[in-house]
């Protein structure tokens, strides 16, 4: 390996010819070697992605994500293009006073933002239960390598 | 010497000892791309605000609203809400499966060849757009700022980037991120302590603020004197467009911020994926608040000094610091003055990192030579003349286009290219099974395509000026524009959404979708994800 023509030609080998501490997964499916080239230990972390994506708890989880993220994408791209047409289309309607001189145009606006905290505290607060399932399918994940 | 210049120096010197600092520490990729990717959850909040809340927010909608009211508040609201997008459906699938770019999780199924270019190409075209409208509007700012102290335009110009050179050169991600923190801290500060002396200058009551903001006299371009009320919308954005003009402005700013390289960078620079969502937080809280405040900026600049006076005192961007001076003298004019400097130097710097480390990563390691190094260390060191060779040509184009260059719609363009091109690839590479390579690429080339030709076409670049405009009023092409909205959103969104979807239905790619598994998984679990660089 010492002398540069020595090395694999790059079709085969894909492993880093430097890598920092951090760099641990392969990237790009044109990275990966294949099974029948890679060292024991690189055997060893050779996770089964497809029978990790079939596990019950991982489709709980995109599930459960699910649930909460399209509702509310939905929800926040409604509310917020309602601001745009409304003033654009409905100008006397978000003219009209509701404090004093403030108007509805300024208040939608002004509630857009607490609008906006107010999902991603939301967001947060379920996120913590998916992170839980997370753990449980990476341990699971663990225990199937090592069980081969 | 004068204040600003001193207020100016001292930040230099701040941040240049945070670049010293940083330099022993960047050496290796993940240190020098990703700051070790050990920068904790609010810091990295504070760095995105950091990032994110360019010149063309702080002085930019400041003026807007000064001069436009309300309508100019319509940005600010986009901005923040934007990053909804970004929290509930790009950053932390980004962060599991990525590694130091945007493209890493495009090109995690596809052939990494033709994706990765393409997306190197798109980040290297909002990167530089932006970088060019940050360094003009820099040059014009600091000779207006520094006016007494004898700076010319190009000193400014070549002096800010020089300065961004050496903080990514020398300091890679880790002296970008304190840069931009200390930045948001200071910006931050001073537009509070703005905010409240705006306030306290109506005695406190909101009541009587708003009652002057409804009453708000200037002459117009007739030399009429007019009275209008500005809190109400429909002053910048007029019929018979300006409905649909705010829809795609918006359109733009909500899609458009969830792909932008620069913001998707500082992701990789946490710990993990439940980091970067934390991250996100800190900066929706900050940036927020900074927005909402803008409109004080904005409506006291209207009321205190009003629109005359800015008009004759150096223009619409100096509403801030004319409000400052109203309010605070001459000190607190400086200071306002260095923190609009420290905001343009935090961003340029941020997006020459991201310009730099996708040219590297992206084009000259992983399609150039088939994603493996030549030598040790060899991404980094192309990174870094990247870096050099980005911030000359930056300067050189400010110089070329000189201090009266409208150059405003570029940050536009940034935004429009972002949602138009990158994110439908990224959306659909995450989550759409059937996605192939073609998809991606038609979808990234029609974006990009689309935007710029949309903008070229546009009231930004075309339209007939009168005799005399004054040099930043004027429009680069003398005709009438050939496409009625500022902002393309409406049209080069959808159109790159469609791209990817006729690319991806006219091809099939089986290896794609047996990688869809994998992606998967590892996005929604961080499976496999980067760690953190031990101690």
């Amino acid at each position: 390996m010492n002398d540069p023509n020595d090395r694999p030609s790059q079709d085969t080998d894909k492993t880093a010819a430097v890598a920092a501490a951090t760099d641990i997964a392969p990237r790009g499916r044109d990275e990966a070697k294949a099974a029948d080239e890679r060292t024991a230990p690189e055997d060893a972390h050779a996770t089964d992605w497809e029978r990790v994506a079939a596990m019950d708890e991982f489709k709980q989880l995109l599930a459960a994500k699910r649930r909460f993220i399209l509702p509310a994408t939905v929800f926040f791209i409604v509310y917020y293009f309602a601001l745009p047409l409304l003033v654009g289309y409905a100008p006397e309607l978000m003219k009209r006073p509701v404090w004093g001189p403030v108007n509805a145009a300024y208040l939608f606006a002004l509630s857009q933002f607490f609008m906006a905290w107010f999902l991603a505290a939301l967001y947060v607060r379920s996120a913590g239960r998916w992170d839980r399932l997370a753990r449980r399918i990476i341990e699971l994940a663990a225990r199937l390598r090592g069980g081969r | 010497m004068s204040t600003p210049l001193l207020m100016f120096l001292g930040f230099i010197a701040v941040t240049l000892g945070i670049t010293y600092w940083a330099a022993g520490r960047s050496s290796g990729a993940s240190a020098f791309f990703a700051a070790g990717r050990r920068i904790t959850g609010w810091q990295n909040g504070l760095a995105v605000a950091g990032d994110y809340m360019s010149a063309a927010s702080f002085l930019g909608i400041a003026g807007i609203i000064a001069f436009q009211g309300y309508d100019g508040f319509m940005y600010s609201v986009g901005w923040l809400v934007a990053y909804l997008t970004v929290l509930l459906i790009v950053a932390e699938p980004l962060r599991n499966a990525g590694k130091y770019t945007m493209a890493d999780v495009l090109a995690y199924r596809l052939h990494p060849r033709p994706v990765r270019a393409m997306a190197s190409l798109s980040t290297l075209t909002v990167s530089t757009f932006y970088m060019i409208a940050q360094m003009v509007g820099a040059g014009s700012l600091v000779t207006l700022l520094l006016k007494d102290s004898g700076i010319s335009f190009h000193t400014a110009v070549v002096g800010v980037g020089l300065l961004m050179i050496v903080y990514v050169v020398f300091g890679g991600m880790l002296a970008t991120t304190w840069v931009q923190i200390v930045k948001a801290v200071l910006l931050m500060a001073g537009t509070l302590l703005l905010s409240i002396l705006v306030i306290a200058h109506f005695g406190g009551s909101f009541g009587t603020f708003f009652d002057a903001v409804s009453r708000v006299t200037y002459h117009d371009a007739h030399g009429v004197e007019v009275t209008q009320n500005f809190l109400q919308p429909g002053l910048r954005f007029k019929p018979p467009y300006g409905a649909l003009d705010l829809v795609s402005l918006g359109l733009a700013l909500i899609f458009g911020t969830a792909g932008l390289p620069h913001i998707l960078v500082r992701f990789y620079t946490v710990p993990d994926a439940r980091t970067a969502r934390v991250s996100v937080v800190w900066a929706m809280a900050l940036i927020g608040s900074f927005y909402v405040m803008t409109t004080f900026l904005g409506f006291g600049a209207a009321t205190i000094v009003g629109r005359d006076r800015i008009a004759s005192n150096g223009g619409i961007n100096m509403s801030a610091p004319l409000l400052a001076q109203a309010l605070g003298g001459d000190i607190f004019f400086a200071f306002i003055s260095a923190i609009a400097f420290a905001t343009i130097l935090a961003v340029v710097a941020g997006l020459t990192i991201s310009a730099s480390t996708s040219f590297a990563h992206d084009f000259w390691t992983n399609v150039i030579h088939h994603g493996s190094e030549r030598h040790p260390g060899e991404e980094v060191r192309v990174a870094r003349l990247t870096a050099f060779v980005v911030g000359a040509v930056a300067i050189l184009i400010a110089i070329v286009l000189g201090p009266t260059a409208n150059v405003a719609f570029l940050v536009g363009l940034a935004f429009a290219v972002a949602a138009s091109a990158n994110l439908p690839a990224i959306l659909f590479s995450l989550f759409w099974k059937r996605f192939t390579t073609a998809g991606a690429v038609t979808g990234l080339a029609t974006g990009l395509v689309s935007s710029i030709a949309l903008i070229l076409i546009s009231p930004s670049v075309m339209g007939v000026d009168p005799a005399g405009a004054a040099g930043t009023m004027r429009h680069l092409i003398q005709s009438p524009p050939l496409f009625p909205l500022e902002n393309p959103g409406i049209v080069s969104i959808p159109l790159g959404f469609l791209g990817a979807c006729v690319g991806t239905w006219l091809s099939r790619e089986p290896e794609a979708e047996m990688k869809f598994a994998e992606l998967s998984v590892r996005a929604n679990t961080g499976l496999g994800a980067e760690k953190a660089a031990g101690h």
